[in-house]
């Protein structure tokens, strides 16, 4: 029948020429929303409470959804260096409150939450209160006692508090041993380069998310460059007993015997001593950036 | 064109004698009228709140409607077989879907403006006045309109060639796929797997946006929709049904009737 | 040749069924048909042989798997051919909610009338099928009888020249059915060509100019009532009172078959005056002398025998 078969030709072009039309429109509905919308819109029901009743039984569904938007909303602030982590707390309210099973949640979400602007919202006691809510859902997931002891130590800096974390997530028999130790290291130390060095090495050898392994590797790039500066200024020290003034270039620890080779930072860029006579960073090292922006991170 | 006019007026007839309709217009005044009384607990937002919970019963309302009348559109004159008398009129039956299309967009159109006559009632009680800003409530009305056109074109699509039942089930999977059709874009960033996210993302273009007609957050806080926006959504809406009312088409030419 | 009223080739359809619908039944197998402009067609079969399935065939409800058809030289896939034609579809149902006016009113809106045209039309219809008082009245308080009636009005509403019926009258009673033959024969009379299905003998024989007979999906034999092989009159019967006894008697009374106080005894149509003579001889009271017809159903029943005889599939029901 002719008809039927020009027909299916009629359709076999309509169709994709439609959605092709679909798939441009859409993009420019996109463009012209986001000039509508504002950010504080993606939240306008901040009450978890009602979000998880109207979700009915699909609230760990929801939960998922949330989370997904969490991490865009994250990713998307970090890639445009923007500041502002206004809404990450209340995403991360929702998230919760939906599944408060939603392990990942707590963990990325404290580390995130804690942070210093600008890689996180500088909120290090609303990163306390989303693990406590996270352990009195899941008393068995002792790595949220790890978390906790991270904000206490890095963060507030109560370390009365962060060895007290770490002591109680130690009591669960599948804790490892290092919880115990830490307890104790902190208790009697406070804040020491080793314990800071061990516990961000722990969070970058066993976390799978790219973005927190990142934020850990940079950690521990700053803690390294920090202690090769130190060690640095130990040896300007003694090549200052020795010579009567104070080394203007590194090379000249080498040329003194008290170095084998010239030391470079993690990136790679040989460190210089700036104008006060301290070892510092290389001007061209993306460290020293890092360094400017995050102040004295440890 | 004439004869798919008559078969909309029939269709919109045959919904005004449904006295099922009138409750749940009368269901949708009364959600105004509890908003009213929500608005007065919360002190300082009670036109906030007028605003969305009203938008939100017009949308909800409407959804029911275009929803569970949408799918019997086709399938209850097959199934009672009136079909059969009028297919055998000189009538094409694209014409015939044409017309039950219009007939219960009419429907939904009328029903929403009596309900919008309801949420503007509540306002005014409220309020005592309307303003400028007020006129915003009438482009998010426009767009719930839009979305429950696109959602009948969706239920008399599934009603040409399925059960009710499952019609019902495929376009409210649809309709509630096409509200998160935004956070499939973003899916890249928690899948590890890039063929997963590149399907997503196609998806997430090709799949009827619902939430492009989701203007709410602006409509209750007064803030203006760019009349650019009115038109885009306008276009997306014909494109989108036409499309699917092709298909409809096509697959109900070919139908055998039992 | 004149062009024919309904002219079907080689018409043939499947239904699929079982799991997934895989499987097809023959219901329809290469039927080919004419129907004379004019005359008034009987197409005659059991339930389930294949009327319906040709008629929805023709009115374009369904599609044939081979074959084709034309209705006054237009071919069935035609949209301007629906023009001309009236169909009543078998068991009608309405629009519950609207009144038999609103109905009619609606169905003439797709033919291309004047607004006081279908007006008219509509009054008039109303009236002719007996409905003009019960007009106002919605669908849903019809009984199936008037249903029908309605039916019928929209078929003939816009003057078609071919009628098409499916069963018109199943569900009436003698009433109704006796106004249907009426409506026929008038639209005989003005020149129109009616077509209509149907199991039952006697109303073919009163209408029809020819029938049409449709057995498991095979056309078995096209001619004028009565002609078709297999239903012709095989002998007389006679139907008798005999209050006498005695051996003559008892040796009548033997092969008679009785029914209270009658009997009833069959001769072949060269015998018949013996018989009558012996009877008369006996003093027996003769009441009735007719024709012996096989039955249609017998005459079913002899095709489908012969069907399974065959092993070819038997009648598929398309419902």
């Amino acid at each position: 029948m002719s008809t039927t078969s020009s027909r299916n030709w009629l359709l076999l072009v309509l169709l994709p020429m439609g959605f092709a039309g679909v798939w441009q429109l859409q993009h420019r509905i996109d463009g012209q929303r986001a000039a509508v919308h504002q950010e504080r819109d993606e939240v306008v029901l901040r009450s978890g409470k009602l979000v998880k009743a109207m979700s009915l039984e699909y609230a760990p569904l929801m939960a998922d959804i949330y989370w997904t938007r969490v991490v865009q909303y994250y990713g998307d602030k970090h890639a445009r260096h923007d500041p502002n982590f206004e809404l990450l707390w209340p995403l991360l309210d929702l998230t919760t409150t939906l599944d408060p099973n939603l392990l990942v949640a707590y963990r990325f979400g404290s580390t995130f939450l804690s942070e210093p602007a600008p890689r996180g919202a500088g909120q290090p006691e609303l990163g306390v209160e989303l693990l406590e809510r996270g352990i009195k859902a899941n008393p068995e997931y002792w790595r949220l006692y790890q978390d906790l002891g991270f904000i206490y130590y890095f963060e507030l800096k109560d370390y009365a508090k962060a060895s007290a974390a770490f002591a109680e997530g130690s009591k669960n028999p599948e804790a490892l041993i290092w919880m115990k130790i830490m307890a104790a290291k902190i208790a009697a130390e406070g804040e020491s380069l080793s314990t800071s060095v061990f516990l961000w090495n722990e969070v970058y050898e066993t976390t799978k998310d790219p973005l927190v392994k990142d934020n850990a590797l940079k950690h521990l790039q700053m803690l390294r460059a920090e202690e090769d500066c130190k060690q640095l200024d130990a040896l300007a020290d003694a090549f200052q007993k020795r010579t009567g003034r104070r080394p203007t270039r590194v090379v000249e620890l080498v040329q003194a015997g008290l170095l084998e080779r010239l030391p470079v930072d993690p990136m790679g860029y040989p460190y210089v001593f700036g104008p006060d006579g301290k070892a510092a960073l290389n001007l061209n090292s993306p460290l020293l950036e890092q360094q400017l922006l995050h102040g004295d991170t440890k | 064109m004439r004869r798919a006019g008559a078969v909309a007026l029939n269709t919109f007839r045959e919904a005004v004698r449904d006295r099922v309709l009138y409750n749940l217009v009368f269901f949708a005044l009364l959600m105004m009228a509890a908003a009213i009384f929500v608005g007065q607990i919360s002190i300082g937002i009670e036109e906030m709140v007028i605003k969305s919970l009203g938008l939100s019963a017009i949308s909800v309302i409407g959804l029911l409607i275009a929803v569970f009348t949408g799918v019997g559109l086709v399938y209850k004159e097959m199934d009672k077989r009136t079909l059969y008398a009028l297919l055998a009129k000189p009538v094409r039956r694209w014409e015939f879907l044409l017309g039950k299309f219009g007939g219960l967009s009419l429907t939904l159109a009328v029903n929403t403006l009596a309900m919008a006559a309801g949420l503007f009632a509540a306002l005014l009680y409220v309020k005592h006045h309307l303003e400028r800003a007020d006129a915003v409530l009438l482009v998010a009305i426009y767009f719930i309109l839009l979305k429950l056109m696109l959602v009948v074109a969706l239920a008399l699509l599934f009603s040409c060639y399925t059960t009710p039942l499952l019609a019902i089930l495929y376009t409210s999977a649809l309709y509630v796929a096409g509200l998160f059709v935004e956070d499939m874009r973003t899916f890249h960033l928690t899948t590890a797997n890039p063929a997963v996210a590149g399907l997503m993302r196609g998806l997430s273009y090709l799949l009827p946006n619902f939430e492009n007609f989701n203007v709410m957050a602006a409509a209750a806080h007064g803030r203006e929709i760019p009349s650019v926006l009115i038109l885009q959504n306008t276009a997306y809406a014909v494109l989108y049904c036409g499309i699917v009312l092709t298909i409809a088409a096509a697959v109900f030419s070919r139908r055998n009737l039992k | 040749m004149p062009v024919a009223a309904i002219e079907i080739d080689n018409l043939t359809k499947d239904y699929p069924y079982g799991f997934l619908h895989l499987k097809k039944k023959r219901s329809l197998e290469g039927l080919t048909m004419r129907v004379e402009r004019g005359e008034v067609f009987g197409f005659l079969g059991p339930n389930g042989a294949g009327k319906s399935t040709t008629i929805k065939l023709l009115v374009g409800l369904i599609f044939p798997e081979a074959g084709t058809a034309r209705i006054l030289g237009k071919p069935i896939t035609d949209i301007e051919m629906h023009r001309d034609i009236g169909y009543l579809p078998e068991q009608p149902y309405f629009y519950d909610y609207l009144t038999a006016a609103e109905v009619l009113d609606y169905f003439a809106r797709f033919h291309d009338l004047t607004a006081a045209d279908r007006k008219e039309r509509v009054a008039r219809m109303l009236k002719k099928v007996g409905l003009e008082t019960a007009g106002k009245i919605q669908l849903r308080k019809y009984s199936k009888g008037m249903l029908q009636r309605v039916g019928l009005a929209q078929a003939i509403l816009h003057d078609p020249q071919v009628v098409i019926l499916d069963e018109p009258m199943s569900g009436l009673d003698p009433i109704g059915r006796r106004e249907v033959r009426d409506i026929i024969l008038e639209l005989k009379r003005d020149g129109r060509t009616v077509m209509f299905s149907t199991h039952i003998l006697s109303d073919a024989e009163m209408l029809c100019d020819r029938v049409g007979v449709i057995v498991g999906g095979k056309l078995r034999g096209v001619g004028a009532p009565g002609e078709i092989v297999g239903m012709k009159a095989h002998g007389m019967e006679i139907l008798f009172e005999l209050a006498a006894s005695g051996a003559s008697a008892a040796a009548i009374i033997a092969k008679a078959t009785k029914t209270g106080d009658r009997y009833r005894m069959q001769a072949p149509e060269e015998e018949l005056y013996k018989a009558l003579e012996q009877l008369r001889g006996v003093g027996a009271k003769i009441l009735s002398v007719a024709q012996v017809k096989a039955s249609l159903e017998e005459y079913f029943m002899h095709l489908i025998e012969a069907d399974r005889a065959q092993g070819a599939a038997v009648e598929v029901s398309g419902k």
